[in-house]
């Protein structure tokens, strides 16, 4: 039974979660005034998706690698939730139509850089992609936490990791890369609809996900590991106050607008 | 009251959703596609080999460890989520606030990563 149900959790947490990314000014299924909060939930929730089908697998490939995909996962998500501080700081709002709204003029990636590139390369191991695609490192474990599924129910899991990768490349793209926003609001940029701004950066999200699975080799556990807790967490950490103190030295802090 | 339930009410519906299609991908290659089971498919696949041993055998306790840890900086982060929204209001006194306690978690964080919790060998 958790067999089943492990596939089916992963893509109906992948899937609910689209519900609160809004592609255009208003077009959103659900613009709920924690839409961030929403997002980090879920994608929290995705652990257990991966952790039941290890477990129910009853194989020691499926059991490893769920274990390390939980290890990994948890690790990562820590310095993800930083990031998204950092980027709350800087709106004051977790509504995420206020986030991209506040990036008018100057989108985040500028302002933030560091914390962009951190988030990005969390993300990709976040979804469990190329360079940290350990738990399905097939030279060692086969497929990893899938080693035992076939037919739709591995269809399921690699439906929702698919929409899980688009769905980091659009939050990348609503935190950093102003969503729907044009790059400058001026005639010919104005002239393209939101939706297709956001869509193009979503494409251009993906595109360096799949280019970097098709560059780097695959990381060790030890370093995948030191890279996250000992680079990622002080950094964004270390970011996450200078943030802060520079907006309250400077007067800078957002003005909330309930 | 009213008004905050009507905007949970599309996630709701696309939960039902979700789930809806997700039942209905499984449901149908249950019915639809033919099953012939013996021993050889439904065993644990290990290569080629028989399967030897329990799958659910002893693991490193430093899966273990490192979910403790996640547990503390996930809190902190929870406890990031209001003060960081409410910056502009709540002043320097708010802000010094919350450095003293990420200034006590950082020690902590030194204190863990000087014991060895974070190696991996």
């Amino acid at each position: 039974m958790v067999f089943i149900l492990a596939p089916m959790i992963t893509f109906i947490l992948a899937l609910i979660a689209w519900a609160v990314i809004p592609f255009g000014e208003g077009i959103v299924l659900a613009d709920i005034n924690v839409g961030i909060l929403y997002l980090f939930a879920i994608s929290s929730l995705g652990v257990y998706g991966i952790i039941m089908s290890g477990w129910a697998s009853n194989s020691k490939y499926a059991f490893l690698g769920a274990l390390r995909s939980a290890a990994q996962m948890v690790s990562y998500e820590v310095s993800i939730g930083f990031v998204i501080i950092t980027v709350l700081l800087c709106v004051g709002s977790l509504n995420l139509s206020a986030i991209v709204r506040a990036q008018e003029g100057l989108w985040f990636c500028i302002p933030l850089f560091p914390m962009f590139i951190i988030f990005f390369i969390s993300a990709l191991a976040e979804t469990n992609r190329s360079p940290f695609d350990l738990p399905e490192a097939e030279a060692e474990l086969v497929s990893g936490y899938n080693v035992e599924y076939s037919a739709m129910t591995f269809g399921l899991f690699m439906l929702g990791e698919y929409a899980n990768m688009i769905l980091m490349s659009g939050l990348t793209s609503i935190l950093f890369l102003g969503g729907w926003l044009p790059p400058l609001s001026i005639a010919p940029f104005t002239w393209i609809p939101g939706p297709i701004w956001f869509f193009a950066k979503i494409a251009l999200c993906l595109f360096v996900f799949l280019w970097v699975r098709a560059t780097m080799p695959r990381y060790r556990y030890d370093q995948l590991m030191r890279l996250g807790w000992k680079v990622f967490l002080p950094a964004s950490l270390f970011w996450l106050v200078l943030t802060a103190g520079v907006l309250v030295t400077f007067g800078w802090t957002p003005v909330v607008a309930q | 009251m009213e008004a905050m339930l009507t905007e949970y009410l599309p996630i709701l519906i696309f939960l039902g959703i979700a789930v809806g299609v997700a039942g209905a991908a499984i449901g149908a290659s249950y019915i639809v596609a033919k099953q012939r089971p013996d021993s050889e498919k439904v065993s644990a696949y290990e290569c080629g080999f028989e399967a030897f041993g329990d799958a659910r055998a002893r693991f490193d306790v430093r899966f273990y460890l490192v979910a403790i840890l996640f547990i503390i900086f996930d809190l902190e982060v929870a406890f990031l989520f209001p003060w960081a929204i409410t910056l502009g209001e709540i002043g320097l006194f708010g802000f010094w606030s919350m450095i003293v306690f990420l200034g006590v978690l950082t020690v902590g964080f030194i204190y863990e990563w000087k014991k060895g919790a974070l190696e991996w060998e």
